[in-house]
């Protein structure tokens, strides 16, 4: 959650509403970041890039589809989950806690 | 059955829950009935917890839990003489599934003396014919996946086909009161009724995404129904709970989810385009949304799922807490992994592209695995592992010459045995087949309805 007191954020994930991760589908795996105004979105943005989320997630760039949405505030970001569900070392089958890499990204403190 | 003369002025949907087998209180269905729904839709499957449910052909839901969601469904869209859809019956969408959700409909109709016509469609396909589709050249992949051989269609246990509306539509123009559909795109079973009854496809398709979860698109996901009203130029939204709202953030976020593109969605015969939708709140808890358009495609194409066996698994479970191998946990797992090769070699004499091992180290690093870039100095790890092998006698026996190792494997230095914490005995679980979804393809058809088979009777005629 976002603070209003003297304590700055630090992650992505104190600045967000909620930062999220789910299977799309058996073949892909979705992530987004749900910032609260537009300030905060800018930050989101200017974070999340192609760059970082393959090298978070271990994906070639050319994989990965980035989609903001300014009048949301979300930025979401998509790619071929990189182990096959159900498979023996698949270890999220919902891909529900993948989002925790992202979340955990130190971004600066808004204003 | 309404009137069906001419297209009325709209048509309102009644989604009572996410999943048949959810849950949701009885004022559910009566605010949705005072609304003037015209037809009840509920999605009964998904992909989503992983491929055992289509492979084996059994259902994630609890049959008590289906049943309880039925009475009440079956009851409301009799006596207010409305359709009640159900899609994907029994998770997967095999023909099991669909027999599964018939036999409780039947069963309900019998002990409630409901006397309604019930059709079912089956979407389960045979390889063999599919291989002859693939070799004229019709089935092409989806991205990520690579293009098809008739070897993995022989692989599968079980094969489906999405349909689309039609199929359902033809069941609705035959008299049924009740659809139980076999696999079927989650938007279809929400939009069948409006198309037949002359909606729009933009908005109907757009209105059909957004409710097929149920309460997921309002400010509380866990409050269950949604109700949707499509006309001639858009379509209005709101929970069933009084205490939930539909807001224009929650509504457009709601293409978000488990979405790849959140502006397009792929149907057989076209794509959902919303990237000019308008949302805009009517009141506090209901929004409207135009704008939304359907681009019919050049050709109509189904999706195949199948799942095939991939080896047979047990798992073993046991408990660390000394906090000098949890110093050193790292070099643990290491040493672990390596003995256990060694003794499978030359005990068991497995060549190593016959078995495999997930060694899960829960508490320090086992969900994220090489992503996790923060492992944190546990307390006490929970070490699962989990052995796949080509039969299940053969994954039980290296987990038994795994056993001494879960029990009492020292770090490479130490000069004493320790001993771990298994929580069962035996402490091993042998889990049966393992299976994978393996189709990620479409098949390009003449006939939206030419791969399903419907067959129609009395509720208590089969």
């Amino acid at each position: 959650m976002a603070s209003d007191t003297n304590d700055a954020p630090r992650t992505l994930g104190e600045l967000a509403l909620e930062v999220r991760s789910k299977n799309a589908g058996p073949f892909w795996m979705t992530l987004e970041a749900f910032m609260p105004d537009e300030e905060t979105y800018r930050i989101a943005d200017a974070l999340i890039t192609t760059e970082l989320i393959s090298e978070l997630y271990h994906v070639a760039p050319a994989s990965l589809q980035i989609f903001r949405i300014p009048d949301l505030h979300v930025v979401k970001v998509s790619f071929p989950r990189p182990v096959v569900q159900g498979s023996l070392h698949d270890r999220d089958m919902h891909a529900g806690q993948h989002h925790v890499p992202l979340a955990n990204m130190i971004v600066p403190s808004p204003g | 059955m309404p009137d069906q003369s001419g297209p009325p002025d709209s048509v309102g949907i009644l989604v009572p829950t996410g999943m048949l087998g959810g849950g949701f209180g009885p004022g559910t269905i009566t605010r949705g009935i005072s609304l003037g729904a015209d037809v009840i839709a509920v999605d009964g499957g998904s992909t989503d917890s992983g491929p055992y449910y289509l492979g084996a052909g059994v259902a994630k839901t609890a049959e008590h839990a289906v049943r309880h969601d039925l009475r009440l469904l079956l009851a409301a869209a009799s006596s207010a003489r409305i359709p009640l859809i159900v899609g994907s019956c029994g998770t997967g969408g095999t023909d099991s599934g669909v027999n599964w959700i018939a036999g409780i409909v039947n069963a309900i109709c019998v002990e409630d003396g409901l006397d309604l016509t019930v059709a079912r469609i089956f979407s389960e396909q045979h390889a063999g014919q599919l291989i002859s589709e693939l070799e004229r050249g019709r089935i092409h992949a989806l991205p990520p996946s690579e293009a098809l051989d008739a070897a993995t269609l022989g692989r599968c246990t079980h094969i489906v086909a999405m349909m689309g509306h039609e199929p359902i539509e033809h069941a609705l123009r035959a008299g049924a009161n009740v659809v139980l559909a076999g696999r079927a795109t989650d938007t279809a079973v929400s939009a069948a009724f409006a198309l037949m009854r002359g909606m729009p496809p933009g908005p109907t398709w757009h209105a059909a995404k957004i409710i097929e979860c149920g309460g997921q698109c309002t400010t509380n996901p866990a409050s269950g129904g949604v109700f949707a009203r499509i006309d001639h130029r858009g379509f209005t939204i709101e929970p069933l709970d009084p205490d939930s709202a539909c807001t224009p953030t929650s509504v457009a976020a709601h293409m978000l989810y488990e979405t790849v593109n959140p502006y397009t969605m792929r149907e057989p015969g076209g794509t959902i385009e919303v990237a000019s939708a308008r949302y805009t709140a009517i009141d506090e808890r209901t929004v409207r949304v135009e704008g939304s358009r359907f681009e019919p495609a050049d050709q109509y194409t189904i999706k195949l799922e199948g799942a095939a066996v991939t080896g047979y698994e047990t798992v073993s479970f046991t408990g660390i807490r000394d906090p000098q191998i949890l110093r050193s946990i790292d070099v643990w797992a290491e040493f672990f992994d390596q003995t256990l090769t060694e003794r499978v070699a030359s005990v068991l004499e497995l060549a190593a592209d016959t078995w495999g091992a997930d060694l899960r180290l829960y508490g320090y690093n086992a969900v994220l695995g090489e992503l996790e870039r923060q492992p944190a100095r546990p307390a006490e790890i929970g070490v699962m592992l989990l052995v796949s092998a080509q039969d299940q006698q053969t994954a039980t026996a290296i987990s038994k010459l795994a056993n001494p190792l879960l029990l009492h494997l020292p770090l490479p230095a130490m000069n004493y045995l320790p001993s771990f914490a298994f929580a069962t005995s035996p402490a091993h679980i042998d889990r049966g087949a393992t299976y994978e979804f393996v189709l990620n393809h479409v098949l390009d058809v003449d006939s939206p309805t030419g791969m399903f088979r419907l067959e129609m009777g009395p509720s208590h005629g089969f």
